[in-house]
């Protein structure tokens, strides 16, 4: 019996096995979540088949035919067809460089958005009237709608020249990205600056440490566990607000636009709306995935709390 | 610190595809809407101020499509290099509206619908259409034969689909003129921009453009017979025969820059080189399709060539010249405006606008140039073609 047992116990306490172990589970959990999603998305078009979309009189909440609910084989066989009849350009590659040029821009958007953010952050970590003053407009921010907003951005970016530059409309976009992706790093930027103890900071203070230096040698590191889940935010958010923009402003090149050229066809090939739609959810898997490596990087040095 | 597990990402990518379809679902409306602006340089080579060449912005409604193809062909086809014009077309989006991105000086011409672009003025748009392209309307009013719908009238007590926004005061004043009140008689509906809800049944008459959804309908499978649904298993109603149509696609431009005589020079050589794109789509539609595709609309082969022959329909013949604002059929616009209440309520203006609000006197020196250098401008002879409607457009 010791001999079965010992056998796992020995590779748990190597870390770098469990590790993997870890990573490879979380791989087929998420193959499995999307057989899991696959499969109720046809059992559910299954059922409502079955009954006409009627359970005891109720209509069942959304329409099952192929029209309203395509089948998922459907929507896969579709990445690999054509774009367009007599063109060689499928579905698949023309939403892979939608989704690589809402990424450039979301990232664009994501930098911009930590700069100011994190600058926010020590501004008002420094000023306490800077925090009164500033720190419900950076709340109050969050509450205009996008949609009120891009067309604004978009208006004040027409005619503009920013270094020699002329302004593109993609940095229209990129600028939403960054509206909403500075929220998060300022107030976790905020936070985390004033997460060291009064004790931690005298004893800057007894050293005659600067501002400057207690920034960067205590704050600056004490910011760190909370600048991370605001940066995993920061970045959802830009990938969001350059999707919305897109299709705000109709910014060509990105899969916002493709979600709205490839919607028009809903009525007669409601397919196509989801690769597009798949595209944009491939993103954001993708975009939480490298915050992840982040994560990762950022942390390693510091010690587990918790499991 | 609890690591990471898949929830993150899975929930990041569910919240994607909701926000993705919730703004989806609200896009597709403005397909037809018309009430769109937005700036993209499409695809336009750079701002070369060498030359003699005048750099001109034309905002659209909407994406590129056949729907603006008269502006495209007359790039592709240097008509408006011709005339000493470098024209930026800058497309549309869901939430750009073309009149304020005029009026706020994004734009030196914009493409808009008659009534939306006199209710921004009445709000204050400093606007003036100087060129009436579509001289019909392209709203119909769609149902299944079954229903026996062939007539604003026949549509009381049914359930009828209606896009709102500014969409539906052709159908509104349709049903007024045969004695329908819209609150009482029939059960409105607020249509999706697409038409799943007519080939479903949850509506019985829906809103469709005869260039747009109406084609969508006809590119759909049928299920009981296996291949596309046919005209013949649709009547229409056409606000034009039933004489509430209102005008649509003009091109504006600002008033206050029309005092400056270099740019009523600008504007007449715009209209001048415009007409001829659009009068090169009558004449050589498969071609001009094939400058919309080669511009990068997404829309299949087919639709957008079914497109680019109903488009040439509302624009040719044109017995007055191209472009031509007809006084009738502005009063009857501004009518209809005036006097006709949505399910709100509520009028497009509340007043008649003033006489700044059109003019054909550009327009009309244009026509005078372009007969004179032999361009046929009134269509008489135009015939439309036939399109075949393939599978999703394709």
């Amino acid at each position: 019996m010791a001999g079965v047992t010992q056998v796992p116990a020995v590779a748990e306490r190597d870390p770098h096995v469990a590790a993997w172990r870890r990573r490879v589970r979380r791989v087929v959990m998420f193959v499995l979540a999307l057989a899991v999603l696959a499969a109720l998305w046809e059992g559910y078009k299954w059922f409502g088949q079955s009954v006409g979309d009627r359970v005891f009189g109720w209509r069942l909440p959304a329409r099952s035919d192929n029209g309203s609910m395509p089948h998922v084989w459907d929507v896969v066989r579709r990445f690999g067809q054509p774009e367009r009849r007599g063109t060689s350009h499928t579905i698949g590659a023309t939403v892979a460089a939608g989704a690589w040029f809402t990424f450039r821009v979301a990232m664009a958007g994501f930098v911009v958005g930590v700069v100011v953010g994190m600058a926010l952050a020590v501004v008002m970590q420094r000023f306490g009237v800077a925090e009164r003053g500033l720190l419900p407009y950076v709340v109050l921010s969050q509450t205009v709608p996008l949609v009120a907003l891009a067309p604004l951005v978009v208006g004040w970016g027409g005619n503009l020249t920013v270094f020699g530059i002329r302004w593109q409309l993609w940095m229209s976009v990129a600028v939403i990205a960054a509206y909403l992706a500075f929220f998060p790093v300022a107030i976790g930027g905020l936070r985390g600056l004033q997460a060291p103890g009064s004790e931690a900071v005298e004893l800057m203070d007894s050293y005659a440490a600067s501002w400057g230096q207690t920034l960067l040698k205590l704050r600056l590191p004490a910011a760190v566990p909370y600048l991370v889940p605001a940066l995993k935010l920061a970045a959802a958010s830009s990938v969001v607000g350059a999707v919305v923009a897109e299709i705000s402003t109709g910014t060509k090149g990105g899969i916002g636009r493709l979600i709205i050229e490839y919607s028009r066809e809903a009525t007669s090939d409601p397919a196509k709306v989801y690769t597009a739609m798949i595209g944009a959810a491939a993103l954001g898997l993708v975009v939480a995935a490298l915050v992840g490596i982040l994560d990762l990087v950022m942390m390693r040095h510091r010690p587990q709390v918790g499991s | 610190m609890r690591r990471r597990s898949f929830r993150g990402p899975v929930l990041v990518a569910v919240a994607l595809a909701l926000v993705a379809g919730a703004c989806s679902s609200g896009k597709s409306s403005t397909t037809a809407t018309t009430a769109t602006t937005a700036t993209t340089a499409a695809g336009s080579s750079p701002t070369t101020a060498a030359g003699p060449l005048k750099t001109v912005k034309l905002q659209l409604q909407w994406f590129t499509q056949a729907q603006f193809s008269g502006y495209f062909a007359a790039v592709d086809q240097g008509f408006f290099k011709k005339h000493g014009l470098n024209v930026q077309i800058l497309e549309g989006g869901v939430d750009i509206v073309p009149q304020t991105v005029l009026a706020q000086g994004g734009a030196d011409f914009a493409i808009a619908w008659v009534p939306k672009a006199l209710a921004s003025r009445e709000q204050g748009a400093n606007i003036t259409d100087v060129a009436q392209i579509f001289q019909r309307s392209g709203t119909l009013q769609v149902s299944f034969k079954n229903k026996n719908i062939t007539a604003p009238a026949d549509l009381k007590g049914k359930k009828v689909g209606n896009w709102g926004f500014g969409n539906e005061f052709e159908l509104f004043a349709g049903m007024g003129k045969a004695g329908l009140n819209p609150g009482k008689d029939v059960s409105l509906v607020q249509q999706q921009f697409d038409m799943k809800a007519l080939l479903s049944g949850d509506i019985d008459a829906a809103q469709a453009m005869i260039y747009n959804e109406y084609a969508q309908v006809l590119e759909a499978d049928n299920p009981s017979t296996g291949k596309l649904y046919q005209p013949g298993d649709f009547n229409t109603i056409n606000w034009n025969d039933v004489g509430t149509a209102m005008l649509q696609d003009a091109i504006w431009a600002r008033t206050d820059k029309l005092a400056d005589p270099a740019f009523q020079d600008t504007t007449v050589k715009f209209i001048e080189a415009s007409i001829e794109g659009w009068a090169y789509c009558r004449d050589n539609p498969t071609k001009c399709r094939d400058i919309v595709v080669a511009k990068g609309s997404k829309l299949g082969n087919s639709h957008q060539l079914w497109q680019t022959n109903e488009i040439n329909k509302l624009v040719w013949p044109s017995p007055k010249g191209a472009g031509y604002i007809d006084p009738t059929d502005w009063n009857r616009t501004v009518q209809i405006a005036m006097g006709t209440k949505n399910a709100d309520g509520k009028t497009v203006i509340t007043k008649a606008p003033d006489a700044a609000a059109y003019t054909n006197d550009y327009v009309t020196k244009a026509l005078t140039d372009l007969k004179a250098a032999g361009v046929d401008v009134n269509g008489t002879s135009f015939a439309p073609i036939t399109v075949t409607l393939e599978p999703g457009g394709n």
